[in-house]
């Protein structure tokens, strides 16, 4: 009897769940998963009487620990449309990339501005066909010929359309701030005003958001990215004396020198030749 | 007679319920430190008390004074940190009117460590740091980890920002290499002026990356003249 050869496919892309099961054996025998780098997060959008405000804090972290305190959550899809991101920040930054180069391709194809219900239903079904394993809850606005939108997207794949949202871990602190404020019609003062209100409310209160907050105002006339509209966070205190070290500092146990020209060889010629 | 198999038991599947149960203790997050010097010891923590993402109170003491030279900070979970400093003041009261004098630093440093390793198997959620002056008016540190294991140093730090100033304190306090002669004291060679200032600069920069770190810092320092307090605030983000 033969054995049957199996040929090897290389994976088609997406994920490769073969190690999940030995993870999850790891796990329970006590061993750390890596941790993701998650954005924490308050990431708001509002919709007023020009257009739509989008707002974010700007602190990412890991696990426990801030490992970028100016980072940037407010991505670009289209000139017209802009996406707030929490969750795991590979996810998001690769999927509003993503979107944002099929928005492109599909312009110069259709040879219309983009729209945002397109960028909504491009990143739902990519999010769905993950099941939810694409970590990224997305709060989308923008202004297109059919008015101003906003969207938020929840990472298994569903939408909400509505006048005012809030996602991320300091989203309960931000949506207080917005219940107890929003109206139809804001002007946009007013509208900047309730942003910024509330991303300062997750920033404050919620652990996992933190530093500046960044604005992004859509109208139909085009956008204003404000990044770092506001920094109420600077560093508390420095040392007066500073950090200096004199030399001898670090003791220098032994010294070896050698001369490299005798071990590098100089090879004259194109590198196209070797092949 | 028949051999009997024992019947042969399915594959148990992956427990899908990971991390259910209800756990007694939480973690309130925040950090301590304290330095010893010749003649003062600089006692510090954070004041922000915490539960998971979200922020109790931004004006809570984790700094306790047990004797008149002698001073706690814990971090870890302050309901057992506030029972483990009832029963300590209990049990010194106990010793001052058994022995008419207050109880030594060194000395409290032992009870602290009986009194976690009596817990060794229901242990107190709490990571101290205990300072003051010994017999002698020397600065003196002890670290513990949460059942009781102890030791005395120049210098230490507990807590959720602990690793992100231990080497900073390790950097400006220790001697530049342990291979260099001749080797430091115990004792950091800091004045007292210049201890608080970098006490204030490493939570400083302690609440810039550790989340649970920040809102203000109270600080204690202890010398031959007393006990004196200051407070700084901190980022509240």
């Amino acid at each position: 009897m033969t054995k049957s050869s199996v040929i090897q496919v290389p994976p088609k892309g997406g994920f490769s769940f073969d190690l999940s099961r030995r993870n999850a054996m790891l796990q329970q025998q006590g061993a750390k998963l890596p941790k993701y780098r998650k954005t924490g997060t308050t990431i708001v959008g509002l919709v007023y009487k020009d257009g739509v405000i989008l707002g974010a804090d700007t602190r990412a972290t890991e696990g426990e620990i801030v490992c970028d305190k100016n980072c940037e959550k407010i991505h670009y899809l289209a000139p017209n449309i802009y996406c707030c991101g929490a969750g795991t920040a590979a996810d998001t930054e690769n999927v509003t990339d993503m979107v944002s180069s099929q928005l492109a391709l599909h312009r110069y194809a259709t040879g219309r501005d983009s729209r945002v219900v397109t960028a909504l239903t491009m990143i739902k079904t990519h999010l769905f066909r993950y099941q939810g394993h694409v970590s990224a809850a997305l709060v989308l606005g923008g202004v297109d010929v059919t008015g101003p939108h906003l969207h938020a997207i929840y990472p298994h794949g569903s939408t909400d359309t509505l006048p005012f949202a809030t996602m991320g871990s300091g989203s309960l602190a931000a949506m207080s701030v917005f219940e107890s404020r929003y109206k139809e019609n804001l002007t946009r003062e007013e509208g900047m005003e309730i942003v910024s209100a509330a991303i300062c409310a997750g920033i404050f209160n919620d652990l996992g958001s933190g530093s500046n907050v960044d604005l992004c105002i859509i109208t139909k006339e085009g956008k204003e990215y404000l990044r770092n509209y506001q920094q109420p966070n600077p560093r508390s205190y420095t040392r007066s004396k500073g950090y200096d070290f004199m030399n001898g500092y670090t003791a220098v146990l032994s010294t070896q020198i050698r001369q490299l020209r005798q071990h590098v060889q100089v090879l004259e010629g194109d590198r196209m030749d070797e092949e | 007679m028949s051999m009997v198999f024992a019947p042969r038991m399915a594959e148990a599947a992956p427990s899908s319920h990971a991390g259910a149960s209800w756990s007694p203790y939480d973690n309130n997050g925040g950090t301590c430190v304290a330095i010893a010097g010749a003649d003062y010891c600089v006692i510090a923590a954070d004041t922000r008390m915490s539960t998971g993402f979200s922020i109790l109170t931004r004006d809570y003491s984790k700094i306790h004074q047990i004797t008149e030279k002698c001073v706690l900070a814990s971090s870890g979970f302050q309901a057992d940190v506030r029972s483990l400093q009832k029963n300590l003041d209990a049990r010194h009261q106990i010793y001052q009117h058994q022995h008419n004098k207050q109880m030594s630093c060194p000395a409290m440093a032992q009870l602290l460590s009986n009194t976690l390793y009596y817990k060794r198997f229901f242990p107190y959620y709490a990571f101290n740091v205990l300072g003051g002056l010994d017999n002698e008016g020397k600065g003196c540190v002890y670290t513990y980890d949460a059942v009781g294991s102890y030791e005395r140093s120049g210098y230490s730090s507990q807590g959720s920002g602990q690793t992100l100033i231990m080497p900073v304190l390790d950097n400006q306090l220790k001697s530049a290499s342990p291979l260099v002669l001749p080797p430091r004291e115990s004792s950091t060679p800091l004045t007292e002026n210049e201890a608080v200032d970098l006490i204030k600069d490493t939570f400083a920069s302690a609440a810039e990356r550790d989340i649970y770190t920040g809102d203000g810092v109270e600080i204690v320092i202890i010398n031959k003249d007393g006990i004196r307090r200051e407070t700084m605030p901190l980022k509240r983000d």
